[in-house]
């Protein structure tokens, strides 16, 4: 057992952990930064790389910005929080670039384009800068659960090192939970990592969701690949196996044309709007897109190539941990949410925060989440933890078997995302049925079972918030509720574990 | 999926059984690592761009081909030099800068060029 004891604890090395790890750090507090996979290549970013919400602090461009996405998010976002978002992400790309030595594009005149990040070359910066501000970073290290005093405030967490097959406990007198979102191990672009540990962690000390209905983001790939990269799909156009034009389909509206036809038949697709000025453009803007094509000897912009669509959960949706303050806290003392572990509601309100809001959102939440969490720690000082809140026991069934049995339900399109009360209901109730078996216990190791286990809780969270939403809002959309209903505009928060309740 | 570790290129510095996100090589004393679980790929390329010496190669496909394609038939190093990682390269950051994404959510496209 390896014992330590800090100031703030972060749990998770993306983007998101990273930003509170330093924030911390340079608040003058003692850090400790645990991640599952290894700080600076694991989680969605690093493998991928974003575009950013970086709009300059001019007050027309800022009013743009905002107006932007609040009708596709059915108005559930929030102006104080936005704003708040675009000065904080102004700020800390900024930062990315000086202090970070990030090596931004130029423009001609000279000028740093600062609105995108590739990811491999982010992540790195961000473990050197986080290691530099003397954050101790425990890779290859999941949480598995919080520890808290008698009185439920959250003093430290603890895990496991899976390279070295020996547990720690940490002692802390703040956790920020970055663990990114859950992606139910769909095969996403560095999103396998992403299992909705730290949901299920914080529920376990009391916390609770929200935004759990606007978590069925599905992203096109090429069939064959795990590079759910999407941008570059607005050059494209999509065609039935037989040639012919797929009529609605788009990369983003037409997502659900794609998803039904896809049901029955291949959907075929080539980049065939890009001329070449764009071509070359998108092989020094994305090269990691064109992997999948350059590897299997495909020419995108010529040649017919098939796609799929691959689930991405809360990653690119929406739901996560509901937040009670604007510093991140979550209403349990000394626990912290940030990046896609937490609600991205307040600035992306029911659509998806892809493409901008979420690189945005994991840099300022993770920036005062870190905030935060150091100014609760120095005050407060780092309690005794006397408990810790519900491993999964050891017990008959096949940890893989629940992994399957959770993908049946949440990654099928005519489940998740073409969604019809007819067809989660009896989702929902099997799920229930996979719980309950979690709660016999599970065979496969402590972290692989807390993912497992995390996976199924955040199932059963998101459909019932998707039956509780009685009409279609955001990327929530019901064919047995079609259109929005104003006295829904509103958000619905979900928790609990061995009951789930819901409250709108 | 990861598909090739080159055992002639490998100057066994451990940094995939590092920086790998989903724990998929093993440390081996003596010698260099090995894929030890490549079922856990997550077909995120990273190992690639990592490695000093470009001596890993991660196929395209999420599911293990049927056999490792040979050496000489892949372009070891291909990512890591796109991403202009490396003594003496450009960071491929410093001109990533991709098309105008004209097309918002919603608008269609215009009539394809071929
Ligand atoms: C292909 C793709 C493209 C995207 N493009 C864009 C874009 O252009 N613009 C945009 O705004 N957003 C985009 N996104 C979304 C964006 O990548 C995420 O919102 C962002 O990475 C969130 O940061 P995070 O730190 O919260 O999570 P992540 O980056 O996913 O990091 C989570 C970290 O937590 C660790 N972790 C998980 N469980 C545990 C545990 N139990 N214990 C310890 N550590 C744990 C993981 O190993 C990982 O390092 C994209 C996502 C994908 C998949
Ligand atoms: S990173 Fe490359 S050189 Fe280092 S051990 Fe792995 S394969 Fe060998
Ligand atoms: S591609 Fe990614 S997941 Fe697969 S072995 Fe390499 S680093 Fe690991």
């Amino acid at each position: 057992m390896l014992e330590l004891e800090t100031d703030v604890l972060v749990a998770g090395g993306g983007p998101a952990g990273t930003w509170a790890a330093l924030r911390a750090a340079d608040a003058g507090a003692d850090v400790v930064l645990v991640d599952k996979g290894w700080c600076g290549a694991s989680g969605a970013t690093a493998a991928s790389g974003t575009s950013v919400w970086y709009v300059e602090p001019d007050a027309d461009a800022r009013e743009t910005a905002m107006a932007a996405r609040e009708g596709l998010g059915g108005y559930l976002s929030d102006r104080g929080w936005m704003a708040r978002v675009l000065d904080e992400t102004y700020a800390g790309v900024n930062e990315l670039a000086d202090r970070g030595r990030y090596p931004f594009p130029r423009d001609d005149e000279g000028r740093e384009i600062r609105r995108g990040v590739q990811g491999p070359e982010y992540m790195r910066r961000m473990r050197t800068l986080v290691r530099r501000a003397g954050v101790r970073i425990l890779d290859h290290s999941p949480l598995t659960r919080l520890l808290t005093t008698v009185d439920g405030v959250v003093a430290g967490a603890a895990g496991t090192r899976r390279q070295v097959g020996v547990d720690y406990r940490v002692r802390a007198g703040a956790v920020v939970l970055a663990t990114g979102g859950c992606a139910f191990g769909s095969g996403a672009l560095g999103c396998d990592v992403d299992t909705g540990d730290g949901a299920l962690a914080a529920a376990e000390v009391g916390a609770h969701l929200s935004g759990m209905e606007f978590s069925n983001a599905y992203a096109i790939a090429p069939a064959h690949s795990s590079v759910t990269k999407t941008a570059y799909y607005s050059y494209a156009s999509f065609y039935r196996a037989d040639g012919t034009i797929l009529e609605g389909a788009g990369s983003t509206r037409g997502r659900s044309v794609i998803a039904r036809t896809l049901l029955d038949e291949p959907v075929l697709c080539r980049l065939d709007h890009a001329g070449p000025t764009e071509q070359t453009a998108m092989r020094r803007g994305q090269p990691n897109f064109f992997l999948p094509f350059d590897r299997a000897g495909i020419d995108p912009f010529r040649d017919l190539f098939e796609i799929t669509l691959i689930a991405e959960g809360t990653v690119r949706g929406t739901g996560g941990i509901a937040l009670a303050a604007p510093d991140c806290a979550t209403g349990v003392p000394g626990l912290y949410a940030a990046g896609d572990a937490a609600s991205r509601e307040n600035i992306c309100g029911g659509f998806t925060g892809g493409g901008s809001h979420n690189a945005a959102w994991a840099l300022s939440s993770g920036s005062w989440a870190g905030r935060a969490a150091a100014a609760h720690a120095l005050a407060g000082g780092r309690p005794y933890p006397t408990t810790g809140a519900g491993p999964v026991p050891s017990g008959p069934t096949p940890v893989r078997d629940v992994v399957s049995a959770v993908q049946a339900e949440v990654l099928p399109y005519d489940i998740n995302l073409i969604r019809h009360g007819d067809r989660l209901g009896p989702a929902l109730e099997r799920l229930d049925g996979v719980w309950d078996t979690v709660r016999e216990g599970l065979d496969g190791g402590s972290w692989r079972a807390r993912e497992a286990a995390a996976m199924t809780a955040v199932a059963r969270w998101m459909y019932t918030a998707a039956l509780a939403r009685e009409e279609s809002r955001g990327m929530h959309k019901r064919e047995d509720r079609p259109g929005s209903d104003p006295a829904w505009q509103r958000r619905i928060a979900v928790g609990g574990l061995d009951e789930v309740w819901v409250a709108a | 999926m990861i598909e090739l570790l080159s055992t002639d290129r490998c100057i066994g510095c451990d940094r995939c059984v590092d920086v790998c996100p989903t724990d998929v090589f093993d440390r081996v004393p003596g010698t260099v690592p090995v894929i030890a679980r490549q079922g856990d790929c997550q077909t995120c390329f990273l190992c690639e761009a990592w490695c000093p010496v470009d001596a890993l190669w991660v196929a395209a496909e999420r599911t293990p081909l049927a056999a490792p394609p040979a050496e000489d038939d892949v372009a070891l190093g291909s990512y890591r030099a796109a991403l202009g990682w490396g003594q003496g390269r450009t960071p491929g950051a410093r001109i990533a800068i991709g098309p105008p994404l004209i097309h918002e959510p919603g608008d269609p496209p215009g009539p394809p060029l071929v």
